[in-house]
Formats: C-alpha cells, structure tokens, sequence
C-alpha cells in the first residue's frame, strides 16, 4: 500500500483508537473479517460476546457505568438483527452507543445476498441516527460524527453500516470528505429568562419538589443537584432512571416516584405546588395516570430535548439545555430557602408508610440487606422485573452511576451483559448483578464470555421459580390466574455457573446468604449465587387506580 | 385539523423515510407530500399536508426538527401562505361536445398540453379548492387518467422561516 494511503478497514481502527476507544464489544462475522484483521493490530481490546444482543447491553452498561461512548460490533444479517434490542434499549434510556455492523458488498445490496438485511432501515426508529457508508472515504469522518452525535445533545445510539468492500477499498487520506451537521445545534445553555422566571417560582413556592430523572445522570449534574436541594431546602424524588443521580439515604430524598413509587414521593408530588422536574422525559412508569398527575403543581421542566417539552406533562416553565448548566446558574441565583413544615409532613408521611417487605429469612429485601452491609457502594446492575423494583426500594445507593438498570425498554436479559461492560469500565468497583431466574436465562449463555474475558462480577439470581412481575400483575388484575408464569425447578443455576467455568452456589438458607457473597466476590472469577427463595412476594407500593395516591401497600 | 408542514433538509438518501416514518408510526396518513430542490444547493424542501390532533402533530414537528439531515421544520398557517397544486387531465373529446369544453378550460384557466387525435392533456394550476372544483367540472367528460403533485406552499413577506 503506497503511502498515505490506507483501507477502510484500518481507518475505522484508527479512528477509533484516535478517539480514545479502549473497548469493543462484539462478535465476527464474514462482513466484519476485514475490521477484525486489523483490530488484532491494534491496543484496543475486543470482548467476544456470546451473541450479538449481549455485546451491545456491554456497550451500554459500559456507558452507564463510566459516562464514556460504548462501541459494539456486529456482522450483517443475522448478527446485525441481534444488536437490535440493545439498540432499542440504549435508545430509551438516551446511552450513548456507537455500533457497526458489517453489511454484504456494495454490489450485491439490495439483491437478497446471503446473510443481507436492511439493518439501517430497521434501526430508524430506534438511532439516533444512522449510516450506510457508500464509500472508504467517507469513514474517519463518519465516525467521528457518530461518536459527537452518541455523546452531545440527548445521548443515543449511533449505528454505521458498513458493506465489505467499503472495508476493503483503499483511499488516500487527502480524499477524506467532511459534509456539515447543519441541522444539528442542540441547545446547550438554558435561557436566562426563564432561569430567572424558574427562580421566582421556586421563592413563592410553599411545597416544592425536585423530580431528578435520568438526564441529571446523562448530564453529570449531581453536585449541581444536591446543592440545589440543600440551599433550597428541596425534597427530591427520583425516577427509576435517576435512582443514583441522588444520595438515597439523604434527609431531604423521598426514594422512587411513580407506579411502583414510595408513598411519600407520590404524596409529595400530588400536593407540591411547584415541581422542578430535571432530566426526566415523564415517562408513564414514573408518572402513573397522567389525568390526575400533579394536579397543584405548576411544572418547572428542564430538558436538554426540546421534543421531550410538553409531551407528556404539560409544563408551566420550560427550560431547555443541558440540565448541569441550567441547574448550576439556579443553584447561583437561589438564596437559602426554608421548607422545615413541609420536609416534616413527607418525613411523616415515609415515617408512616416504610417499606413492607420481609427483611429477615431468603427474601429479596433480606438478601438486599445482606448485601448492602457487606458491600456497601457497589456497581448495582439490575435485570427486569419484581427484583428489580426491590432492587430500587431496597439498596438504597449514594454515588451517581453506582445503579444501573434498564428503565425505558424493560428488558429482560440486560443485567448481566451489562454488568460485564460495568466491570470493564470501573473494574476497581466490585459489580454485582440482581437478577431473576426469568431475566438471567435470556442472556446466560454471556457466562461464558466473563469468564473466557476474566470478568469478575457476581450473579444473585432471586430464584422464586416463576416470572414475578408476570404473577404480580396476574394476581392484580387478572384474578390470580397464574398463565404462562411458572419457569419449574429444574434449572440448577450453580450449576450452570459451573459448567461456564465460572463460580456456582446455591443458598437455600438465610444464614448461607452471607458466606455465598463474600465467595463470589474474593473467588476473582464470575461467580453465580442461586437464592432459592422462600416465597414468592409482590412488591408494593404498587399504583391501582386513576392518581397517584391509589395504592396497595 | 389540517396542518402544511413545511421541511427544509439535506438533499441525501434515506431522509424521506425517516420524514415519512415520524408520521406512520403515529398513525396518520399523509395527504400529500411534495418534494423538490431549493435555491440552497444541496437542500430539499418538503410540503406534507397531514389530517391530525394539534398537539400530537406538534410533537411530530419536535421530532422532525431533531432528525440530524432536517434544518427547519415548521408549520404553515394558512392565510398567510401562497399554496399551489398541480393537475394534468386525460380526456377523450367527444367533437359534439368540443366547444363546451373549450369554454370551461378558458374558464378555468386550465390549457391543453397536448393533444392527440381526440385525446387531450390538460394542465390545471390552483390552490387545492381551485383544482378541486376544475376536475369537478371536468368530471362531466371522459377523464381517461389524472394526476395531482401535493401541494407546494410558501409564506407571504418575509415569512416565518426568515424569523426562524
């Protein structure tokens, strides 16, 4: 190859190492074999999932866990179709992803070739946006603008497909071409005027609260955020997304909001009387039914979306821009503020309704407990269902990106993959996944791959024997038929674990909770603990009716 | 209610599914969508007329504003913009009826684009109702095909996109 000139191939790895990318998640495939011949040249390390859909929960947990661009990388057809869920889970929770995809040769697009599939026509709705690279040229600053797309403005995901022959073909770098984003300024800085407005509304307010949702994490603003709480003597409730934008165990913090919300936090948002809502999209988990939704309140809303304004929840104040700018000038302009009669009434209110779950024997909470005691500022990955709303009641967490969870999608199957990305990006952090035995086994083969990739992170599968959201919600509104909800005995997830290469116990009683975790995590390798539960329990508050204040306890 | 949305993008593959996707995923049917070059090289503007919930089709404006190939995307009021659709009619003249004919095209200030024996082309330029009410017109005769463009619309005076 003469000089100055390169593939497309090696291109994308130089760009990707320009950018300071030490991590990719992915799986080969014949339209990625190009990429891969040069990625073995390069510093950057590739973690072979053990399916598509888990490298791109990698990518994602990785992001979460460090605030940096997780990459991933798929081949096309098939492989591209399995990042398709991850790509949709990064999408509603606004991570910033970069994913390639490995697409058949320019000349057969289009012609039904073997393993083709239109993936950027898929992922329309579920990017950011997207790329079909037409030529080598076009791709150190494709990627570049990717990576500034991912990571500015809301955050999401960004996919280049990437045909083979693209890989392949050589350019000189003096033909790199570099279109203009002209259609893309967010807005960075809030207006002033409706700062000052926001201000004025909070010194008149007599019961106010802030609702901190996951963009207070995205946007790195959780100095500015408990600042503000503490000069403006403000209660702070949390979405689930937000759970760890806040510390938990402050005196000011009401705990989750929403349809599995804490009473106080509910209480707090029916009666406030202004609301600042920072980073928080209002989604329908965290704002229950939205006819009787805060019906006193006059909504502050600060967005870095503008799309985000009105969509859900009417706002009395919108305020666009990125939520660390915004909340930093109104922690400047607000003078001290005292709400003591009001704090008092929702301190009243959590005092008389605490949480109800069982905290001794093989429970969630207990376990929970146990863990917190012994591990007190971990990495919490969660997967989806019961265990994960006790995940977010029980383990209260005081660092931001200390919880991560899958908030928008809901999907199951996202903890563990996630957490090997989590471990990846903060590996001096003991990380611990909350999973059920329904969530772990969508994604449990990625066992395999913690251990081959020397992932230590540790396993707690609540192993109640059936889908618990699934029965939950059977017991709530469809007369306690328990359909298509019992997953049977017969899975010895220990060993399973084992069978991986990796650490498998099984706890059967309370006092064997303690030594299983201490195990698992000094065993220096992954480590799977199967918690046979001892019941099968709901988890409340859980919303019933038309407001907020409608609940089972 | 009837909104023009009116789209200033890049001129590059993939931004009308992307446009047109924000609209489908929602439910609503498009009524008319033009497409076409502007005086800014390398720029597209789209016309879509959309039949829908105000506040819903604010919210797909929000989105379409946020797709990264969109510059503007803006919803023009009706009184204050200049509108235009375009029509070409196939007809078979029947002679008896010919100077009839010919009287309405005056009328309607439509004109013959071609002609082939007893088959003619019409053209017919208007806003919506004037096209509307000259295929009415027409209607009476043997319409052997016709065509419509959406409808194309541009603000007064400076306009709103100048202020945007």
């Amino acid at each position: 190859m003469k000089k100055g000139r390169m593939t497309g191939a090696r291109a994308i790895v130089r760009t990707l190492e320009a950018l300071e990318v030490q991590v990719v998640f992915g799986y080969p495939g014949g339209a990625t074999l190009p990429i891969y011949d040069e990625l073995a040249k390069s510093s950057i390390r590739h973690v072979l999932a053990r399916h598509e859909q888990g490298a791109a929960h990698m990518a994602d947990g990785y992001a979460r866990a460090t605030g940096r661009i997780g990459v991933c990388m798929s081949t096309s057809g098939p492989g591209a179709t399995n990042l398709v869920t991850g790509l949709a889970n990064a999408f509603m929770d606004s991570s910033p992803l970069v994913a390639i995809t490995g697409q058949v040769p320019r000349s057969m697009i289009g012609n039904d070739a073997f393993q083709e599939v239109d993936i950027t026509g898929i992922t329309l709705p579920i990017t950011k946006h997207n790329y079909l690279i037409q030529e080598a040229a076009e791709l150190p600053h494709c990627l570049e603008e990717a990576f500034f797309l991912a990571s500015t403005g809301r955050k999401g995901p960004v996919l280049l497909d990437i045909p083979r022959d693209v890989q392949s073909e050589e350019f000189s770098l003096s033909q790199a071409r570099r279109p203009a984003l002209e259609g893309y300024n967010p807005t960075t800085e809030g207006h002033p005027g409706q700062i000052k407005r926001a201000v004025g509304l909070l010194k008149k307010a007599r019961r106010p609260l802030i609702i901190s949702g996951g963009g207070v994490l995205q946007g790195d603003a959780c100095a500015e955020l408990l600042r503000m709480a503490e000069q403006g003597e403000l209660p702070v409730a949390y979405t689930l997304m937000g759970k760890s934008s806040f510390p938990n165990t402050h005196p000011f913090c009401l705990g989750l909001l929403g349809y599995h919300g804490r009473v106080a936090a509910n209480t707090a948002v029916s009666e406030a009387d202004v609301i600042l809502a920072l980073g928080t999209r209002f989604g329908d988990r965290s704002t229950g039914p939205l006819g009787s939704y805060a019906s006193s309140a006059a909504v502050i809303h600060v967005d870095i979306d503008p799309a985000e304004i009105s969509k859900n929840v009417p706002a009395f104040l919108p305020i666009v821009g990125e939520v660390k700018q915004i909340t930093g000038r109104l922690v400047e302009l607000l003078p001290p503020l005292r709400h003591a009669d009001w704090i008092e009434r929702l301190q009243g209110v959590a005092k008389n309704h605490p949480l109800r779950g069982r905290p001794e024997g093989l429970t969630i909470p207990n376990i929970l407990h146990i863990l917190k005691q012994m591990v007190p500022d971990p990495v919490l990955v969660t997967d989806v269902g019961r265990h994960q709303i006790f995940a977010a009641h029980y383990f209260p967490v005081r660092e931001a990106r200390s919880f991560i969870t899958s908030g928008g999608l809901g999907t199951m199957g996202f903890g563990l993959p996630a957490a090997m990305g989590a471990k990846l990006g903060r590996p001096e952090r003991p990380v611990v996944v909350v999973s059920g035995d329904g969530s772990f086994l969508m994604t449990c083969q990625q066992l395999a791959a913690a251990v081959a990739e020397r992932i230590p992170i540790l396993v707690l599968v609540m192993n109640d024997h059936c889908l618990g959201m699934i029965e939950q919600l059977q017991d709530a509104f469809y007369g306690g038929r328990h359909e298509a909800c019992r997953l049977g005995d017969n899975v010895d997830f220990a060993a399973l674990a084992q069978s991986m290469g990796g650490l498998g116990l099984r706890v059967s009683r309370e006092q064997e909770i303690a030594p299983a975790i201490e195990r698992g995590l000094s065993c220096g390798k992954p480590c799977v603990v199967d918690c046979l539960l001892e019941e099968s329990a709901n988890v409340y508050p859980m919303v019933t009716g038309a407001s907020l204040l409608e609940y089972v306890e | 209610m009837k909104h023009t949305i009116s789209i200033l993008c890049d001129d590059t593959p993939g931004v009308m599914t992307r446009v047109s996707g924000l609209f489908s995923r929602r439910g609503f049917n498009i009524e008319s969508l033009s497409v076409g070059h502007t005086e800014l090289p390398g720029k597209s503007r789209f016309t879509i007329v959309v039949k829908g919930d105000d506040r819903v089709l604010e919210q797909v404006r929000k989105q379409l504003q946020k797709l990264v190939h969109v510059i503007r995307a803006w919803d023009i009021k009706q009184p204050e913009a200049v509108e235009r659709e375009h029509a070409l009619i196939k007809i078979e003249v029947d002679q008896r009826k010919r100077a009839e004919l010919l009287e309405i095209i005056t009328a309607v200030q439509a004109r013959i684009v071609d002609s082939s024996d007893s088959i003619w082309i019409l053209e017919v330029t208007g806003d919506t109702s004037s096209v509307d009410s000259a295929f009415n017109l027409f209607k009476e005769y043997r319409i052997l095909e016709s065509i419509r463009t959406g409808k194309i619309a541009l603000e007064r005076g400076p306009g709103r996109f100048a202020q945007l």
